[in-house]
């Protein structure tokens, strides 16, 4: 699995951290994301931190807001790498769980699935 | 209206200064002062979409900042100014001289700087800029949401 994606979750406070933790629980998968908080980070220090976490290969973003310093430093990295590298917003445990599972996927590809099962899960069940 | 805040904070168009700020003080604008953001069309993009419906984000160069800033002080609606770091207010504050009161809300670690509040880092160099600014009858605060405490420049810049 070396060449599977890798998932970086960028999120305010600890958000990030207890989302991977949670996914890591439900789904067995351990190591598949790697949690970034933008905590003390000004905008240079946050970038340097996300592209720490994605590493040399290939890798989905999941962003928490779809604005802000989080988001900014996502899509700088992706920019500047010009390889591999999708972003997603609005990460929520859905997607994260469809994720792991699918990690063999180009990152525009799973960027997208993301997208779909994250979307897929925000409901309102009947009462 | 007017302007409600003139702030720093090195995370520009964040969602503390979108929610925390915006949706207490009801903000109807937020106009980002950064030369570098001016020029980049998709920078420009980017904080724009963390931006809700309601809130107009405007990025203007400082010099095009100080030009506008009479119509920002006098628009209907209630705006916020924001700068990136030190510098950039300070090249605001000497081509805008009614601008009477700043407020830090967030300057991060970088080398050479030290806490002087949990959101707020400074070089030595930094603080003295701060202090030229005070005594030129400018305000000089720290907040970093509007729940809390403005704490005066003399409190964490000694």
């Amino acid at each position: 699995m070396s060449n599977s994606l890798r998932g970086v979750v960028v999120s305010h406070a600890g958000l990030a951290q207890s989302l991977v933790t949670a996914a890591e629980t439900i789904s067995g998968v351990a190591g598949a994301l790697v949690p970034v908080t933008n905590e003390g980070c000004d905008g240079g220090s946050l970038k340097a931190r996300i592209g720490e976490a994605i590493g040399d290969g290939p890798a989905v973003v999941f962003v928490d807001l779809p604005g802000g310093s989080c988001l900014a430093g996502a899509v700088r990295i992706a920019r500047d790498q010009g390889r591999g590298i999708a972003v997603v917003t609005g990460v929520n445990l859905a997607m994260l769980l469809d994720f792991v599972f699918h990690r063999d996927l180009p990152p525009a590809e799973a960027a997208q699935r993301a997208v779909d099962a994250g979307g897929r899960a925000i409901r309102i069940p009947p009462a | 209206m007017s302007l409600a805040v003139v702030r720093v904070d090195d995370r520009l168009i964040h969602g503390q200064v979108v929610v925390g700020w915006g949706q207490p003080l009801g903000l109807g604008f937020i106009a980002l002062v950064d030369d570098k953001v001016r020029s980049s069309g998709w920078e420009q993009d980017l904080y724009r979409m963390g931006v809700p419906p309601g809130i107009e984000a405007i990025f203007a160069s400082v010099d095009e900042a100080a030009r506008r800033y009479d119509d920002w002080v006098k628009d209907a609606r209630i705006g916020l100014v924001l700068t990136g770091d030190i510098d950039t207010l300070i090249a605001l504050s000497d081509k805008v001289p009614k601008l009477r009161r700043v407020t830090l809300g967030g300057i991060h670690h970088k080398p050479g700087r030290s806490e002087r509040l949990r959101y707020v880092y400074l070089t030595a160099d930094e603080v003295a800029q701060l202090r030229e600014l005070a005594k030129r009858g400018i305000e000089v605060v720290a907040q970093d949401v509007p729940t809390a405490r403005a704490v005066p420049l003399a409190e964490f810049a000694k």
